[in-house]
């Protein structure tokens, strides 16, 4: 072996020499490439001092080295490995050996052997430890093979007794990750060695260097990790751990008793000092909430963090966390948590304004206070507490977590969870209000603590505000003070911050659903109602009135008693509401009046459901249309489309499915209508403004395929193919009416050219779907491919027609679920009649707010694009912070779009919308598809970004006064 | 035995006045320099006799270190260093110098100009201890001289306030005022970055115990109140007068009122009385790496101390409509504006006043949180008073009447009734009894020492302190010395071939195990060297004796000589296994370098006298071999 080793570096050293010779002599003759060992080598032969080898190192490991190189470069490396005498330049070589062997491609085992002899040969600790960190990389890259892993473990044992701290570390981690994990084979195959990896990692828990100690506990973990049942005996040790001096050490420690406590939650541990014995799981919560309260933050986070996964502790342990014992001058004082609780079962409203009010009651007796709890004590308390924000933001995790597979333990957390809604950081608070709403369901607010929650709502902070009426959704309240509470607090909220009018009345809504029987004693108070006076009627537009409005038809809903309480306006504004703010004014029962809706019981599975039949039956009825005369065809098309338009618009959750399809109907019917055009009959020339139609339907077919595929999330492959084949259909049309229209054959021939290309790829792309594919435009097509090649334009515009003419429509399969992107700008909402004034040339920020349903990737596709009144449009990339994700599939931008523009003399309105950036060969079905330079449509938007292809605007234009002054002098 | 004795003549088993004496090997340091609230007598100062009767007390102290600018700590160091006189270093971190001589200032002034005494210090005297005064950073290791060396660490409680650490070899002692923890339940609202220490194990920890018998509750609930009444009050409408000291707590409810005005997005207008505030305001701004993480993180964008929403305020403030804030200055409402406030409001119900401390008796503020509805205004302001009379009690004065009392020197009297809102909000940053304890975990110290507490509280924790770590607890009285013997250990130089050669014999050093080793131990000039014989030898200029041990055995062998060797070497090759055992030439055996000799004795030739000869290194082998031989050999079997 090593003799053909020697030789290869021979070789490559041979080759070196003829090289240079032609460098030498013919500088301009450079055709072959020279070897990358070869001139390295030569490098490191010509360094005369260990500095100058190092540099030629560090210049080499800048470049990337070729696979096939890599062994010779391997060879001249350690060849001078050993004739080097300075360590340093040694530790590099050893460095670079590690680097090289991670080239992907490249199988690394036949240098494990130079390296280990190395290894044994080395006394500069530095080096020993660099050379253990590429056997790692070594061991990593070649996994499967047992025997190497076992040699390494090996090898990593021997220098266990190293005494610089580096080699040992190294070591350790080397053990870690490649020391035997499967039981049986570890044990035929470690008989001779008879090592138990577990217990020569755990003797050096106690290692004089605190470095090594950490990077024992690490390898622990990392055994772990790879599937290795740890021993319990450990958890001794582990737990001695907790309380080394430095905190690296512990916060390793930490996580391995937390390791330990999932592995063996049941086992039981003594207690010391008692005859006691508990449940190991509860014994590891105890020491890891002590460390709840340790020196170093980085510890407490640790810690904080992996208390919320230990569910399994029981509830009584639990319930210590939160444990706290006040005592002023040895007497027991209450907390204010146990005030506020008593006040409000005493009935009496909270005063605060007693001096002495939380004078210390009883007497303590001295013993029995335990000023540093053990255990779990109050382990939440500290945590809540912590100076540190990103301990807090810990424990409330934590606290979530146990309290979402914990009903009690919720109940008893919230007093300190609403606490943190006032926390100094707003992160803090804004995770502790996210924690509330998921745990809600387990949870009723009592008046004081909502008192408290309410609060919030007047935080200047858009996402505070709006997590917490995403909160008070789903919270349950339980009282009919707390309502009326809510609803005050929900209208000064509304009063000070106008724009949270949607999220107010979205929380409203749900708030009246929950609590119809609380809501219906405040009924005549809210809509203040009197027995025997007319009241005047409320204004209509007030958004008070409206959320007034909104949380008691909600309630009426599930509460027929209700209506009857109603004013006869109050009729008229639901008849009002229900139409214009659907989405929050559910159909109401209403005396003497019929129900409009029959409400759909949520039971019927989509296929009973009527309109869903409706749908696929209409879709049905224009696929088994074939053969009717045109003008046939057209009409039931078009009342097809108005139909599913329609249905669309009733049904919100088939209106993606309705849309999608009428819209690909669309296109057929433009496709139909473009060729029944007379003009195809008349000689060209002569009708050149007939051809209008035809061309401005394929413009519009083309637009509207780009919608199908980019605007609907769910969109599968066969989909797709379809939408691709439409697109195809009509830039042949295109290519047939440009034919028409231009004389001479030369634009022609390129035209040709590229859309053959493109049937091409087509069929490249969707070779799996052509078989479905029978009897289409592209089917016929492909069959005269071979024709289409050697023909001439005219020939290929010729056959082009006939084929589009007899081409069959192709069914198109509806996937499960279809939803259409739609955006709607919040702000600026367009009513201001008060232009925005500023110094032309100067910049104004537009805050721009929007709501975005269903889109995908929304950082990379939506676009703000500003039209302004001379035509000059302006597209603009909100960062990627600008977007909030505050439920699945929804997306709410809020960003500040620069306007700028010369002076003008009056003001004038600018159009703000959104827009869906797409781009073919980033969908998901066309692997490459040329970019489709025909369009006339998609020319005209602005190109900015490479990855941009196009854009689709999906949301309804804003229109915003402004007036740039021009600047005074 | 080495010992550190303490020695407080201030704040043992007392609160006020803390200064305690500290002397460790051999070095004098005084911890603090505090002046007593309590007295306007001598008693107000620590008697610095006790160090010295007479001369001058720097030649007995080492140092002086200050803990935090509180008058308490250090209200008589003027008096100290320039009346008493002391010419000695004075430790203090950077904040604590620069706000103690404002401090100071205010206090002369008050007990020179106001109360009118004499024999004080002057201004002068501020300004010339104040140039004696050495500044520390946090976590700076400071040489005083060339034993003692102080650290200090982050302490919370104030604005620079610090923990000492005072070593002297390896003796140290820990001075904590006042810390707080990272459980920040009870702690300053600006300040509140926990106090925290190394692992040092220090011989002592001087530890407060001020709130020895207190567990407090969470601040978060406490701040909740206040600014929930403040927020109340102001949308009703209502004024909102708070009355503070110039220090500390005023930065820090400015801090958390301007904190929640900006996230609450409100209007209106928050006031405090100029005077000290606005220059320690300066020295707040200055030092913002002392406060909070909320303040360091926002410091960023602004510096929180530069307020947005707080203004200073103008006495015709005080007359404005609508809702406002105001902070004013003293903290009683014994005096001064903050008492003049107070009365054009305290007609009025919706207004509100907030007393944020603890008041003493026979104030108005005292008077006030007791309940008390009706106040007997008196003192000399009456006539300023009738004077604004006019222009006031048209206003907004409801039912304040004003009638004289039949008196001698006809002073008069003014029945106020208050109709405002009277609430108390107590914020206090002493550390509680887990904060204490907390630091004891932390700290690991082998002796605790209670000060700055009421005797009968520290009795508790001294108990729960002993009771939960072990320790030793002790709490002196003024003027009681403690003292405590230390067991200092004492480092020694060793040379690293020494020390190579040593752990190469055996295995691995274990921390846990102590090892034996060979070596000489200098001592020279002060200091300890372990080094080898054969250095020691060449250091002294002594030529190496070599010291051998030579044993005779007698041995009943009847056979021949080589034959009783080739015996005893089979033998010894049996029995130590592990030791190399050679057969030389000559006849003789070595074991190790144990030479062993047989001849036949000159007088009874069955008798065979083995020579055993080993040099005092090998004692322990050679004396084992001695009894093996001497046990006889076993009967041989050929």
């Amino acid at each position: 072996m090593a003799a053909h080793l020697k030789k290869r570096v021979y070789e490559e050293f041979t080759k070196v020499v003829q090289q240079q010779h032609e460098d030498l002599s013919a500088k301009k003759l450079r055709l072959t490439k020279p070897s990358k060992s070869a001139a390295l080598h030569v490098d490191l032969c010509k360094a005369t001092s260990p500095a100058d080898a190092l540099q030629y190192l560090l210049q080499f490991a800048r470049k990337p080295v070729e696979v096939e190189s890599v062994e010779g470069v391997v060879r001249i490396l350690l060849e001078h490995y050993y004739k080097e005498n300075d360590a340093s330049v040694r530790l590099k070589i050893a460095s670079l050996l590690g680097l090289l062997s991670k080239t992907a491609g490249f199988s690394p085992d036949c240098i494990m052997d130079d390296a280990i002899n190395a290894l044994q040969n080395e006394k500069s600790h530095q080096v020993l430890a660099q050379l253990l960190d590429t056997l790692l990389v070594i061991g990593t890259k070649l996994t499967e093979n047992p025997s190497v892993r076992m040699r390494l473990v090996e090898v990593a044992c021997k220098h266990l007794t190293d005494s610089s701290h580096g080699v040992r570390n190294k070591c350790l981690q080397l053990i870690g990750c490649l020391g035997p994990v499967e039981k049986g084979v570890a044990k035929e195959a470690e008989s001779q060695s008879a090592k138990d990896v577990q217990k020569i990692i755990g003797d050096h828990f106690n290692d004089q260097d605190p470095r090594v100690r950490t990077a024992a506990i690490k390898a622990m973990l990392q055994l772990h990790e790879r599937g290795l049942k740890l021993q319990q005996t450990i958890y001794c040790q582990a737990c001695k751990l907790l309380a080394d001096d430095y905190e690296q050490v512990r916060s390793a420690a930490v996580q391995l008793i937390w390791v330990l406590s999932q592995l063996y939650p049941e086992s039981i541990v003594p207690i010391p000092s008692s005859n006691e014995e508990i449940r190991l799981v509860d014994d590891a919560f105890g020491k890891i909430c002590h460390m709840v309260s340790d020196g170093s933050w980085v510890v407490r986070v640790q810690a904080a963090k992996l208390l919320g996964s230990m569910q399994q502790v029981s509830s009584h342990f639990l319930e210590q966390t939160l444990d706290k014992k006040l005592m002023s001058d040895l007497r027991r004082k209450r907390t204010a948590h146990e005030r506020a609780k008593e006040l409000y079962s005493s009935g009496e409203f909270s005063s605060g304004r007693k001096w002495g009010d939380d004078a210390p009651k009883e007497e303590i007796d001295t013993g029995a206070v335990n000023l540093i709890e053990s255990g779990a004590c109050g382990a939440f308390v500290h945590g809540l507490e912590d100076e540190m924000y990103e301990v807090r933001i810990a424990a409330v995790e934590a606290l979530c977590m146990l309290a979402q597979s914990s009903p009690s333990f919720a109940e008893k957390c919230l007093d300190f969870l609403v606490d943190m809604f006032n926390d100094e950081i707003e992160e803090v608070r804004l995770q502790s209000i996210h924690t509330m709403r998921k745990i809600s369901n387990n949870i009723t607010l009592r008046e004081d603590q909502l008192d408290t929650v309410l609060a919030v709502l007047e935080d200047s902070s858009r996402d505070i505000r709006e997590a917490l009426h995403e909160l008070l959704c789903c919270t349950n309240v339980s009282t009919k003070e707390g309502i009326h509470l809510a609803l005050v607090e929900l209208l000064k909220n509304l009063t000070k911050y106008p724009t949270d009018r949607e999220s107010i009345w979205k929380c409203l809504k749900f708030l009246g659903s929950r609590h119809p029987t609380l809501v219906l004693p405040l009924v005549p108070e809210l809509l203040s109602t009197h027995p025997f006076f007319d009241t005047p009627e409320p204004d209509m537009d007030d958004p008070a009135y409206i959320a007034v409005l909104v949380l008691i038809f909600n309630a009426a809903k599930s509460c027929p008693t209700m209506p009857a309480l109603f004013s006869d306006h109050t009729f008229r504004h639901y008849a009002y509401l229900r139409d214009s703010l659907s989405h929050l004014v559910p159909p109401l029962r209403l005396p003497g009046r019929k129900l409009v809706s029959s409400p759909v019981s949520t039971s019927i599975t989509p296929n009973e459901d009527p309109s869903q039949q409706f749908l696929h039956q209409s879709l049905e009825r224009v696929y088994n249309l074939q053969h009717l005369d045109p003008q046939g065809v057209q009409e039931l098309l078009e009342f097809t489309i108005r139909d599913l338009q329609r249905l669309g618009e009733l049904q919100s959750e088939l209106a993606g499915m309705a849309d999608f399809t009428a819209t690909y109907l669309q296109c057929q019917l433009l496709l139909i209508k473009a060729l029944q055009e007379k003009l195809w009959n008349v000689a060209a020339p002569l009708y050149l403004k007939q051809n209008a139609l035809a061309s401005a339907a394929a413009k519009q077919i083309l637009e509207e395929t780009y919608k199908m595929e980019f605007m609907y999330s769910g969109v599968e492959g066969r989909q797709v193919v379809i939408i691709h084949h439409m697109r195809l259909q009509a830039k042949a049309l295109q290519l047939i009416v440009t034919a028409r229209t231009t004389r001479g054959a030369e634009p022609l021939f390129g035209m040709c050219e590229k859309f053959l290309q493109e049937v091409d790829s087509f069929q490249r792309c969707f070779i799996s779907e052509l078989p479905h594919m029978q009897g289409s435009f592209v089917d016929k097509l492909l069959d005269l491919m071979p024709r289409l090649v050697t023909s001439k334009p005219s020939e290929v515009v010729k056959i082009l027609q006939t084929t589009l003419r007899q081409s069959t429509f192709l069914h198109l399969p509806l996937p499960e679920q279809l939803h259409r992107a739609t955006a709607t700008i919040i702000e600026p909402t367009g009513e201001s009649d008060n232009p925005l004034r500023f110094t032309s040339g100067l910049v104004v920020a537009l805050d721009v707010d929007a709501t975005l349903e269903h889109v995908q990737d929304p950082q990379g596709t939506v676009k703000v694009q500003v039209l302004y009144p001379d035509g000059q449009a302006q597209l603009i990339h909100p960062k990627p912070a600008d977007f909030r994700n505050p439920g699945p599939g929804r997306h709410r931008l809020i960003t500040q779009v620069y306007l700028s523009h010369t002076a003008w003399t009056e003001p004038c309105q600018i159009e703000v919308r959104l827009l869906l950036a797409y781009n073919s060969n980033r969908s998901k079905a066309s692997a490459k598809i040329p970019k489709c330079t025909w369009s006339d449509s998609m020319e005209a938007l602005p190109q900015s970004e490479n990855g941009i292809e196009g854009t689709i605007p999906f949301s309804k234009p804003v229109k915003v006064y402004i007036m740039p002054k021009p600047a005074r002098r | 035995m080495p010992e550190i004795k303490v020695t407080p003549l201030g704040a043992g088993q007392d609160v006020g006045r803390s200064c305690i004496l500290v002397s460790i090997a051999g070095k004098n340091v005084m911890l603090d320099c505090g002046m007593h609230m309590g007295y306007n007598d001598d008693r107000r100062f620590p008697d610095f006799s006790y160090i010295t009767q007479n001369g001058r007390l720097t030649d007995f102290l080492d140092c002086v270190i200050i803990s935090h600018f509180h008058l308490d700590h250090c209200g008589a160091l003027p008096y100290f260093s320039e009346m008493v006189g002391y010419d000695g270093p004075i430790y203090m971190t950077h904040p604590t110098k620069a706000i103690c001589p404002i401090l100071l200032e205010d206090y002369r002034k008050i007990t020179v100009d106001k109360k009118g005494e004499t024999n004080f210090f002057t201004s002068q005297m501020i300004k010339d201890c104040m140039k004696k005064v050495v500044a520390v950073h946090l976590h700076q290791t400071v040489q005083v001289d060339e034993e003692l060396e102080i650290k200090a660490y982050y302490a919370g409680h104030v604005l620079g306030a610090a923990m000492f650490q005072i070593k002297v070899g390896c003796e140290s002692v820990v001075y904590t005022v006042s810390i707080h923890n990272n459980m920040y339940r009870n702690l300053h609202l600006l300040l509140r970055v926990a106090a925290w220490i190394d692992k040092c194990r220090p011989d002592l920890l001087i530890s407060e115990s001020t709130y020895a018998t207190t567990i407090r509750d969470s601040k978060r609930c406490r701040e909740r109140d206040f600014l929930k009444k403040v927020h109340e009050t102001v949308e009703r409408g209502g004024k909102v007068l708070i009355p503070v000291f110039a220090l500390g707590r005023a930065q820090e409810l400015c801090i958390l009122l301007e904190t929640f005005w900006e996230r609450m997005n409100l209007k209106a207008p928050i006031y405090f009385s100029t005077g000290l505030t606005e220059k320690a305001n300066h020295y707040y701004k200055l030092f913002i790496t002392w406060t909070n993480q909320k303040i360091r993180k926002t410091f960023v964008q602004r510096n929180m101390f530069e307020f947005k929403h707080i203004k200073a305020f103008d006495r015709a403030f005080a007359d404005n409509p609508g809702p406002m804030v105001v902070f004013a200055t003293p903290g009683m409402l014994h005096a001064g504006q903050s008492l003049q406030i107070f009365r054009k409001w305290a007609g009025n119900e919706k207004n509100m006043v907030i007393m944020p401390g603890y008041c003493v008796q026979g104030t108005v503020g005292h008077k006030i949180l007791s309940g008390q509805r009706k106040l007997e205004m008196e003192g000399r302001q009456i006539v300023s008073f009738l004077l604004s009379k006019d222009d006031h009690f048209g206003k907004g004065g409801g039912g304040s009447k004003c009638f004289l009392i039949q008196e001698a020197c006809a002073f008069f009297s003014l029945q106020l009734e208050v109709k405002m809102q009277v609430e108390y909000m107590s914020f206090s940053a002493h550390a509680d009894a887990k904060g204490i304890m907390q630091l004891i975990r932390q700290a690991e110290p082998r002796n605790v020492l209670l000060v700055h507490g009421e005797a009968k509280k520290m009795e508790f924790l001294k108990q729960k302190i002993e009771q939960e770590f072990h320790v030793n607890c002790y709490m002196p009285a003024n003027g009681e010395t403690t003292t405590i013997f230390t067991n200092p250990s004492i480092p020694v130089d060793i040379s690293l071939g020494l020390l190579k050669r040593e752990t190469a014999i055996g295995l691995l050093p274990d921390v846990k195990k102590p090892k034996l080793m060979h070596g000489t131990l200098i001592m020279k000039d002060n200091s300890f060297r372990l080094v080898s014989p054969e250095q020691a030898l060449k250091e002294l200029g002594l030529a190496e004796h070599q010291l051998r041990f030579t044993c005779r055995v007698h041995i009943q062998d009847l056979r021949k000589e080589h034959e009783t060797v080739l015996r005893v070497y089979n033998h010894l090759k049996a029995v130590l296994k592990d030791y190399s055992v050679q057969h030389l030439p000559d006849g003789s055996i070595t074991v190790e370098s144990i030479l062993i000799q047989a001849t036949a004795h000159s007088e009874d030739q069955g008798t065979k006298v083995l020579l055993v000869s080993w040099t005092y290194q090998d004692e322990e082998l050679g004396s084992y071999l001695t009894s093996l031989l001497k046990k006889g050999l076993p009967q041989s079997t050929s």
